[in-house]
């Protein structure tokens, strides 16, 4: 189908964008990489009376540190970030969760700040920020708010952003250059949603682990922590055993969605393969 | 809805326009140019048959609006063979029996293209993973792999 007709607005800065993002109120729609907002307009599920292209907004699309942080542009694509030196030094997670992310006409489109927006729950993206506690910048034209991952992503494609608010930017604490990581999915196809996905990052003093973070993606309306079984895995001899059971709590403490191609018991034992395969590659790479 | 105009190369020849906004680039290249080999078929970015190049990047023309490619260079399958000769990737998937019914021949061609603008000696699962981001619902994708790699090799000899 053809998407409905609608106002197009390009602003030339991101000041213009929020103005005109305050003006059309609850009418307007921000137009990234369009990988996501375009097929449902196509397919009518959305109709927006104005949309704001806010691609040529410079600077939005900046990768860079800035202190402990490494800070990328709500309009930085997959693609750049993918290949990027810079990701993969300080957030070798996202490096390791871009090989499963759509295909290369996809990615070179689609943007950190639209997947994010979007929340698809069976995206990898969503699980990556909330595995590593970062931080969604949103600006409106009346100012900005901080949002910790884990408070944005609220239901099924559903985010904290407010009418009149975007993303601006995305702050991701830097990796410890001793912390190990591992992303882990099982999709029907390469390229295609995750029907199960774990990202973990972990940290090993001495063999026991000091720091442990794993996200699931895929299973129910939005990406979460497994708390329990970070808790399990605290202060404990990271050994085989050990993951094994993290394994076996991962199964039962996962409340998965049946899906198409994918039924519940079958998300149980992915999410049981997944951990234990993500916890035992995270490990290797510990320093 | 007012109409917006744009400006637009494609296949190195400028064209201007003015069109409503929500003109899909590929029927922007079918209606308005008259380019047929741009194909369209699930648009919503899925089957991939509607793969163009913008700006050098492999792009769905069915979720690119065309007014978005205002000051951009396109490059659709027509570019690609020269003085009625096919090029050598057209060549490799005539002999290698790429193609079955053709409906998705364009875009595969497209997307083959941009690999091979990256990296001309791309290794078997690169052809792989870029092949696999459209569908074909003929050929099993074996033959288009072999074209590509065939293409691969014809450019390789062509160049010593």
């Amino acid at each position: 189908m053809k998407p409905a007709a609608f106002e197009y607005v390009r602003p030339g800065s991101l000041n213009e964008a929020l103005q005109a993002l305050s003006r059309h109120a609850g009418n307007a729609k921000i137009l990234a990489g369009g990988q996501s907002l375009v097929p449902m307009m196509n397919l009518r599920m959305l109709h927006p009376a104005v949309i704001i292209d806010i691609n040529r907004v410079p600077g939005l699309d900046a990768i860079r540190t800035d202190g402990d942080a490494l800070v990328v542009g709500a309009l930085a694509r997959h693609s750049t970030l993918r290949d990027s030196p810079i990701v993969a030094k300080h957030c070798p997670l996202m490096r390791e969760a871009y090989r499963y992310v759509a295909h290369k006409p996809i990615r070179n489109r689609g943007t950190l700040g639209g997947n994010i927006s979007h929340a698809d729950p069976a995206s990898e993206m969503p699980a990556v920020l909330v595995a590593t506690d970062a931080t969604i910048v949103v600006k409106s034209a009346k100012g900005e708010r901080k949002i910790a991952a884990a408070n944005f992503f609220i239901g099924l494609m559903q985010t904290a952003l407010q009418t009149g608010e975007m993303v601006t930017e995305i702050r991701i604490p830097i990796a410890p250059a001793n912390q190990g990581w591992a992303f882990e999915e099982a999709a029907n196809r390469k390229g295609d949603f995750a029907m199960a996905a774990i990202g973990a990052t972990l940290t090993l003093t001495g063999g026991v682990c000091s720091q442990a973070a794993v996200a699931v993606a895929g299973m129910s309306d939005r990406a979460t922590r497994l708390s329990a079984l970070e808790a399990l895995l605290e202060r404990k001899p990271l050994d085989d055993d050990l993951i094994m059971r993290a394994a076996v709590l991962a199964k039962s403490s996962v409340k998965p969605d049946s899906s198409y191609h994918a039924d519940v018991d079958f998300k149980r034992d992915l999410a049981e393969a997944l951990t234990e395969r993500a916890l035992k590659n995270a490990r290797a790479r510990c320093k | 809805m007012s109409a917006v105009k744009v400006n637009v190369r494609v296949n190195g020849t400028a064209y201007a326009r003015e069109i409503e906004p929500r003109m899909l680039l590929c029927d922007f290249l079918r209606e308005e140019l008259e380019l047929k080999g741009t194909h369209i078929g699930c648009e919503h970015g899925v089957c991939g048959v509607c793969t163009v190049l913008v700006d050098g990047e492999s792009t769905r023309a069915c979720l690119l609006f065309a007014v978005q490619a205002d000051g951009a260079e396109v490059r659709t399958v027509e570019s690609l063979a020269k003085d009625g000769q096919l090029s050598p990737l057209q060549q490799a998937f005539r002999e290698n029996h790429g193609l079955q019914c053709g409906f998705c021949t364009p875009a595969m061609l497209m997307v083959a293209t941009e690999l091979l603008e990256h990296d001309p000696d791309p290794s078997l699962e690169d052809i792989r993973e870029a092949v696999s981001s459209n569908l074909c619902r003929c050929t099993g994708y074996f033959n288009i792999v072999d074209a590509v790699r065939t293409a691969v090799a014809m450019i390789k000899e062509g160049k010593q």
